[in-house]
């Protein structure tokens, strides 16, 4: 068979949370030849992009059509006293509401995976505020740059180039060389090379060196020994004080090193306070770097139509939030959960072993484009449509810009909207079975 | 087909001017038709509204209920919500939370269960329109829309500064057009921006803005020109420069004179009608008196109020200064969150105490403009929910309205020092409920150019509330008998009886093809996306979306 060639333009990649959309995909029939634009992340997302080849979904590891799958899951959470429901970083917001929408009519909690991120990021957030902006806001104004516990040539290539520290902008015309680029991390990583200015502080010391910088701009005096065991000097917390009181417009940039090492949510308070405090001085600003392709929507989806961004509960009928009680890793590592549907997600492969342990034992769900450790142990399973690259959508950009999708061609499975659209109305039979025989 | 026929209830309908008269009323296909003729017309639905009023459902022209801001604001407030009450999950209906901002589903129902059926998000920045509509497809039963911040756009800023109303004309079609927005908002015009370029804030409307060369005056005059130019239903939405601060009052007065006569609103102008001096808080005292001269005699401008109510809530703007000042002012939690070549953001939470004299103040002030105000159909119920207070204040700004006495009471409760700097207490002035009924519907409608809304003539959206006629004044605002939305009962004894979607409110002028090319190399140069992403395609529309056309000029 003839492939047919096609040319996808503006398309958009969700492999991390840059959601460059930017990419010209070439494709043919159900290949992705070429993405021009796409970093080495983005062209492996969708270079080697491999549909699943199973069957659209099962039941108990057995071959089910997608009707008898779905009545099924439905079974599984109306009959369920505490269900949960986890993932959804990487599927389009219009799957997301869904899944948020089926939790509510089952009484379940709703997690994303935001609660093993930059969960204590929302925490810290809601603590001190966060004094944030656009990306382009950046790209237009910024002077100076800092990452902090990030290491964007790995995990965000194009971030630099597209975003933070190389285009030129409406203020920087000559690009990075109207730029100074710090980075802040406890190993030299790939991304040292690329900054003007290294600090490699100790591991387990962010708290401390953001806490001394807040003082020095606060010009409250700190010693040398304050500190001690930190990894940098005195002069150089100075120097880089200097620098941010002068520049014009800075951003600093905070990755997972600070959110998920000791002092999670203390770490976060503190950056996004001495990005606060700076505000007496100079505008200053402070971005997560976040990681899945629609994390930040997860958390837009979840917030809007509970109130609340992630660990949300809906068992007594209405939200309820409290991390570290309704966070999944939690709920399933103390065995409350007596069942789960997971989405695009694989905590199989990545929870603790005690929430392993749990999850195993206990009846759920599995959405994914492949098969996983997760969707292998999952009661039902569904292979669905990967968005963007099959399935159209929305999806937020790691600085709360909403993108829309350009799928390049169309999967022989179905999107996880459809999957979950057609759970919520099964869901919402049963239950009304179920109220009626109670009658 | 359907039809519903609501007999014998007390109608107000300011519009048709109907006062108070014992009106049927007759619905079909969710429009209002005369009495059928033929008996083959038989109802579906028969309500009995004996001894109850009937009014068109309620319109709030600026609120904040959609989009980034509202949203960070819900993500940074877990504590405003965990002893609230909340809205539970029924076997039709979504739960959710309230607050001071409540999540969508409950806004939608909230807003439907006081009677209320249009509402209109007051400022959304572009780049973000296509969030704001998926929020707005999931705040079901109301209609809805949004208006768009151009105040610190910069294209807009470059035209302005070029003196190219041609170009500014066209750009601004095309964005309304892109984002399916409804109406031109102005905040803080060029403040926000100087803000975000480093600088400290703009003082007069004169002064330069720095990068762009234009004024805050050349913004006001340009956009309202272009509102007026373009025959947008609603004429330009301004939120004036120096809210907030003692002795804005002049900035506002300078903004209604820049008008020169041009057709523009005013938002919660409470906030904006202050006395005295920046740094000495001794000397703030209200100004309404000489600003409501000025809408007195100038029929072609409208003002909504921004009431102060007293309680906890949050402070939610795109004015990006604002909500530093706040900050400072309060000591509180902070988030700023700006849009590149678009717009600012705060948030803040804020409390506003009877005891607090400046507080006191804001709350006579929001009333002495519904007092001081000659003609209803010039102002607008507001709270700019939720900054003066949430929409579920509505009722008691009624009672405070209609009953002197209890306004009386109240003034009595709050800082004394109120007494001496409004003169709030010497206004004898009760609200009619054919005056209630302008501002809180008709009126606002009016002003935003929904000329099917707000009133009960034939054709009108069948968008009605009916109250239970009492002497308790709150009771009965606060539970409406029945809600009805496009002619099916939404709400009956204060539940949700049908989820419908309502439907998103959005205008699409046309605009020359020729200068898109401009605007996209502008586009290009600067943005973090692509041109081809950022129109909204109708898709992201709740029920479909309702096109509103702009008059011919």
């Amino acid at each position: 068979m003839q492939n047919e060639l096609k040319v996808v333009s503006n398309a958009t990649c969700t492999f991390c949370g840059c959601v460059c959309d930017d990419i010209e995909l070439t494709v043919e029939g159900t290949h992705i030849t070429k993405a021009k634009n796409a970093c080495v992340l983005g062209k492996a997302w969708f270079l080697n992009h491999q549909g699943g080849d199973g069957p659209a979904a099962r039941i108990r590891g057995k071959e089910s059509t997608v009707e008898e799958a779905v009545e099924e899951a439905a079974r599984i959470l109306v009959n369920a006293r505490f269900p949960i429901i986890y993932g959804l970083s990487d599927t389009t917001c219009e799957a997301q509401r869904i899944a948020v929408a089926i939790a509510d009519w089952v009484g379940a909690s709703v997690d994303t995976t935001t609660s093993v991120c930059h969960g204590p990021s929302g925490m810290a957030f809601q603590g001190v505020g966060e004094i944030t902006c656009s990306l382009g806001e950046v790209r237009n104004r910024a002077d100076l740059v800092i990452f902090w516990g990030s290491n964007p040539a790995e995990s965000h290539p194009r971030h630099w180039g597209r975003y933070s520290t190389m285009p030129k902008g409406l203020f920087v015309p000559n690009g990075r060389k109207d730029r100074t680029v710090v980075l802040v991390d406890v190993r030299r990583t790939k991304s040292a090379p690329a900054a003007d200015i290294f600090l490699q502080i100790k591991p387990r010391k962010d708290f401390e060196v953001l806490w001394m910088l807040r003082a020095l701009v606060k010009g409250i005096p700190i010693q040398e020994s304050d500190l001690a065991d930190t990894g940098v000097t005195l002069e150089q917390l100075q120097n880089l004080v200097d620098k941010m009181k002068a520049c014009k417009f800075g951003v600093l940039f905070f990755g997972m090193g600070l959110s998920m090492t000791r002092g999670k949510h203390l770490n976060v308070e503190a950056a996004l306070a001495l990005a606060r405090d700076l505000n007496a001085f100079t505008r200053f600003y402070a971005n997560p770097m976040r990681g899945h392709g629609n994390v930040t929507g997860a958390d837009n989806v979840v917030s809007w139509q509970t109130g609340y961004p992630f660990g949300v509960n809906l068992g007594r009928g209405y939200p309820r939030f409290n991390p570290g009680e309704f966070t999944t890793t939690d709920t399933l590592a103390r065995k409350e959960a007596d069942a789960a549907m997971i989405i695009a997600s694989d905590p199989m492969g990545n929870f603790s072993q005690e929430a392993r342990e749990h999850l195993q034992g206990i009846p759920f769900i599995a959405l994914d484009t492949k098969e996983t450790s997760t969707t292998r142990a999952a009661a039902v399973s569904f292979t669905t449509a990967t968005y963007g690259i099959n399935v159209p959508g929305t999806v937020y950009r790691m600085d709360d810009v909403p993108i829309p999708l350009r799928p390049a061609f169309e999967s022989p499975y179905p999107s996880d909207e459809k999957i979950l659209h057609a759970l919520e109305k099964k869901v919402l039979q049963l239950l009304r079975e179920k109220l009626q025989a109670a009658n | 087909m359907s039809i519903t026929f609501i007999k014998g209830g007390k109608v107000y309908d300011p519009v048709n001017g109907v006062n108070g008269e014992i009106r049927d009323i007759w619905i079909k296909d969710g429009k209002i038709i005369p009495p059928p003729v033929d008996p083959a017309e038989s109802p579906q639905k028969v309500i009995d509204a004996t001894g109850r009023i009937i009014m068109p459902g309620g319109v709030d022209m600026h609120c904040h209920i959609a989009g980034p801001k509202v949203n960070l604001a819900r993500k940074m407030r877990p504590e405003d919500k965990r002893h609230a009450p909340h809205v539970s999950r029924t076997s039709l209906t979504r739960s959710g939370t309230i607050g001071s901002v409540p999540s969508t589903f409950a806004t939608g129902y909230l807003y439907a269960g006081l009677g209320y059926t249009t509402a209109f998000d007051a400022a959304v920045p572009p780049l973000s329109a296509r969030h704001a509509h998926e929020e707005l497809q999931d705040t079901p039963i109301i209609d809805k829309g949004f208006f768009l911040l151009l105040g610190n756009n910069h294209y807009a800023l470059q035209q302005i500064a070029a003196n190219d109303p041609e170009k500014l004309r066209s750009f601004t079609s095309w964005l309304l057009e892109s984002a399916k927005g409804y109406a031109i908002k102005l905040v803080n015009p060029g403040g926000v921006e100087v803000w975000k370029s480093g600088g400290a804030k703009i003082c007069e409307i004169d002064e330069d803005i720095g990068h762009f060369k234009c004024t805050p005056r050349q913004i006001i005059k340009g956009l309202s020109q272009t509102a007026m130019d373009i025959g947008l239903p609603h004429p330009v939405h301004i939120h004036c420069n120096n809210l907030g601060i003692p002795g804005n009052w002049r900035t506002t007065l300078s903004t209604m004179d820049a008008l020169e006569g041009r057709r523009a609103h005013l938002t919660h102008i409470q906030f904006h009608s202050y006395g005295g001096e920046p740094d000495d808080q001794g000397k703030f005292c209200s100004k309404v008196q000489e600003l409501s001269d000025f809408v007195n005699s100038h029929p072609e401008v409208t003002v909504d109020v921004g009431q102060v109510l007293f309680g906890e809530t949050t402070s939610m703007t795109g004015d990006g200064p604002l909500g530093y000042y706040l900050h400072k002012v309060t000591g509180r939690k902070w988030t700023s969150a700006d849009t590149e070549m678009e717009a600012g953001c705060g948030i803040v939470p804020m409390v506003y105490k009877e005891k607090s004299f400046v507080n006191a103040l804001q709350w006579a002030i929001g009333l002495e403009w519904y007092l001081l105000v000659k003609d209803p159909w010039q102002i607008a119920m507001s709270t700019d929910h939720p900054n003066g207070g949430s929409f579920l204040a509505y009722p008691e700004i009624i009672q405070l309205l209609m009953d002197r006495n209890y306004r009386r009471e109240v003034l009595k409760r709050v800082h004394p020092r109120v007494l001496e700097r409004s003169c709030l207490k010497d206004l004898d002035r009760e609200y009619t409920l054919n005056e209630i009924a302008i501002i809180t519907r008709a009126g606002p409608a009016r002003m935003l150019g929904l000329k099917n809304k707000g009133h009960l003539g034939v054709g009108a959206d069948g968008d009605i509330t009916i109250y239970n006629e009492s002497s308790n004044i709150l009771a009965m605002f606060e539970l409406p008998f029945m809600v009805i939305k496009y002619g099916k009962v939404v709400v009956e004894k204060s539940e949700i009886r049908l989820q419908v979607p309502g439907n998103t409110l959005h205008v699409s002028p046309s605009f020359d093809d020729g200068l898109v090319g401009d605007i996209r190399k502008w586009f290009e140069s600067y943005y973090t996306i692509q041109f081809e992403n950022y129109p909204v395609t109708a898709d992201y529309l709740s029920g479909g979306g309702t096109m509103i056309p702009c008059s011919k000029k």
